[in-house]
């Protein structure tokens, strides 16, 4: 497909769009599915029907603000809809044209005023089924305007450009990232993308595959022209089978068109993707976990250097990103380095999409500007702590991430700023703590689950984690004794500088954050033998065993 | 097993595949597919017990999974999982006696802003309640 057929395309499929007189929007995300959002839809569609008017009804991904699913939206008038059950569709329906239905608008103004869309942009207006519909929202023209305009260094030195850092929690320069790989010796290099997302509480790497593939697929393929490659691997996790789903349909679609293959848009570049699944293990998020799973293998870590830049899969160089680093590259090609270069702070640049989860009003998926205040986010998008709690913590980074205190919400949110608060971006799960959760029981939930996911190669992360369970565990049932403490501290450190891979080099992070910000909850445990949040089981027995 | 060509880095995706057949992979089957795709035993069982998602054992006629992610924690999951327990007197992980319910913990299955989460024969439900997860359970029993 030519870069002229896929404008065609574009504008007969909005001048489809056109002829009806309403759109109505049913999100079938996950969280909205698992409330009936498919029962509603085909109710609407019945209730259109019946009506005569003139309505395209789609699925959709996901909008965003899931604690108020099922949701629907109607434009062009642009109302949103909350909490809709079957029997309002005939009410929604009949609304079209009129006034809308009072009783099920909300108002979400504020939780939408703060965020910038980027990689969400399509999010709530597209069919993740319909490559059409991506390709009417500029879907692919990034692609076939760069193999025509571009050479793969131009393609680097725009994304080094934008400023782009890695969205899978590290970090790293992007534009770094694909300028190592391009320059590194070999014909054969891989793409690979990390759908691995094993951070429990995070879901925005789900919600892009599912609810906009094609977004991917598009930033892989340059990402492939880019550093010279023409095979690209998706690792999604085995527990998203929506995901795999969704993304292989994308690739068929994509196939179909031309868009992946052989010699696309008549040019020398061949590129195609497939899909690997995981199987449930944490580890596998790590990169070279993530490699050797691909391979076919145990998910073990190895030692680095040598990077997968230079020596990945089967020992090709290889580019290792996130889903959302992906999802950001599309825009930035259309859009310009420094567009992307304007957004966000000084280090960090561009938005972030964070999965806000919790003891919070508003749950769901938010995108924002790097650098927006942490306190922004709770209480304005996210709506503040329900039921007349006080907030305790933010918890960001899943379990290598620490716990940031509600004393010092008013930070920007950045790569820097949260490494120096003792915690980190991770791929973005942001999960918020009232004063009903103990700051002792959640770091011990981390441990565990660290403990657990260990792979066990190296020796601190397979028996430190234990041992810092085992301490974390007496402390909890009012058994710990300040000595306990001390050597906790004394572990976590241990454990993080000797680990092998990140999983180890952060588990203590949970526990260390924790201990800084909220040491005397601890102490609480050990000497008066109480738990301040009510939550552990905390024994009054004297003899304490040791 | 065709339809990756007999790659030896498909171990993953046949061993998956056998898995939704069958529902959990036995000796035979880790040994069947070793022997075809060309790969070591030893290889092929490792990947098998590292992976949490293979099952060795038969499920139940029903599955019930609750998620403990760091959301669904938050939100009590832990209560949910007590209750599932001593409902139906096994531990997490396992299969009741007359092989009719298995009760699974799950690491996140990405609905956390609808925490706690359940799948009930992987049926997502969400806001659960421990009331609802022994309604649940017991609507299975009279079946």
């Amino acid at each position: 497909m030519t870069i002229e057929e896929l404008e065609q395309l574009a504008i007969s499929v909005r001048r489809e769009n056109a002829k009806f007189d309403y759109e109505v929007n049913v999100c079938m995300d996950l969280a909205c599915a698992s409330q009936g959002a498919g029962a509603i839809k085909e109710a609407l569609e019945q209730a259109g029907q019946a009506s005569g008017k003139n309505i395209l009804i789609r699925r959709t991904g996901c909008m965003g603000p899931c604690s108020h699913g099922p949701l629907v939206r109607v434009d062009p008038a642009k109302v949103l809809y909350s909490r809709v059950k079957t029997e309002n569709a005939e009410k929604i329906v009949g609304s079209l044209g009129g006034a809308p239905v009072a009783e099920l608008q909300c108002d979400l103004a504020e939780h939408f005023e703060g965020q910038v869309r980027v990689v969400l942009e399509n999010a709530g207006y597209i069919d993740p089924g319909k490559i059409e519909d991506y390709v009417s929202r500029d879907g692919y023209k990034a692609l076939l305007s760069m193999l025509t305009e571009m050479t793969p260094n131009g393609v680097i030195h725009r994304i080094t450009e934008s400023g782009l850092r890695g969205r899978g929690g590290g970090g790293y320069p992007t534009g770094l990232k694909w300028g190592t790989v391009a320059k590194a010796a070999g014909d054969t290099k891989y793409v690979v993308c990390n759908g691995d997302e094993g951070d429990p509480g995070a879901f925005m790497d789900r919600s892009v595959m599912e609810g906009d593939p094609h977004r991917v697929i598009e930033g892989m393929a340059i990402a492939g022209y880019a550093i010279g490659a023409s095979k690209g691997f998706i690792y999604v996790r085995a527990e998203y089978p929506l995901a795999v789903s969704r993304l292989t349909a994308a690739l068929r679609e994509a196939r179909r068109l031309g868009l992946l293959g052989m010699g696309i848009c008549n040019t020398t570049f061949n590129f195609d993707v497939e899909i690997r699944l995981g199987a449930g293990a944490f580890v596998c998020g790590e990169e070279t976990a993530l490699l050797a799973s691909i391979e076919g293998r145990r998910g073990n870590p190895r030692t680095r250097p040598p990077y997968p830049a230079s020596s990945g899969l089967w020992g090709k160089p290889t580019l290792i990103n996130n889903v959302e680093t992906y999802a950001n590259i599309a825009p930035i090609i259309r859009n310009g380095g420094k567009w992307f270069h304007n957004m966000g702070s000084e280090r960090s640049k561009g938005t972030k999409v964070f999965a806000l989860t919790g003891k919070i009003a508003n749950t769901g998926l938010v995108e924002v500007p790097m650098g927006i205040q942490l306190r922004d986010i709770i209480e304005k998008i996210g709506g503040g702590v329900p039921g007349g709690h006080k907030l305790k913590a933010v918890q960001t980074g899943g379990p290598s991430g620490g716990c940031i205190p509600a004393s010092m919400l008013d930070v920007g949110v950045s790569y820097d700023a949260l490494l120096k608060m003792g915690s980190i971006m991770g791929s973005g799960g942001m999960i918020v703590m009232d004063d009903t959760s103990c700051m002792v029981n959640v770091a011990r939930f981390f441990v565990e689950f660290c403990m657990t996911e260990s792979c066990g190669k190296c020796v601190p992360c397979r028996a430190g984690t234990a041992q810092m369970h085992t301490l974390l565990t007496r402390i909890a049932d009012g058994h710990g004794s300040m000595e306990d403490l001390e050597m906790l501290e004394d572990l976590c450190v241990t454990v993080k500088e000797t680990s092998l891979c990140g999983l180890g080099q952060t588990a203590p992070n949970p526990v260390l954050s924790t201990l800084k910000y909220f040491r005397n909850e601890y102490i609480e445990h050990i000497k008066h033998k109480r738990c301040p949040a009510g939550v552990c089981k905390v024994s009054h027995a004297e003899e304490v065993t040791a | 097993m065709r339809k990756n060509g007999f790659a030896r880095h498909a171990l993953i995706e046949t061993l998956h595949t056998v898995q939704s057949s069958f529902g959990y992979l036995d000796d035979d089957a880790i040994r069947f597919v070793a022997r075809s795709l060309r790969v070591p035993l030893s290889q092929a069982y490792g990947v098998v017990t590292f992976y949490h998602y293979f099952n060795l054992k038969p499920p139940g006629r029903h599955t019930i999974t609750i998620c403990a992610g760091t959301a669904c924690y938050i939100k009590g999951a832990d209560k949910l999982i007590g209750t599932a327990q001593k409902r139906l007197g096994v531990a997490a992980g396992n299969t009741t006696a007359d092989g009719e319910i298995s009760l699974m913990v799950a690491r996140c299955v990405g609905a956390c802003s609808r925490a706690p989460v359940t799948l009930l024969d992987g049926e997502v439900r969400g806001e659960m309640t421990s009331e609802q997860i022994l309604a649940a359970l017991e609507r299975w029993t009279v079946e």
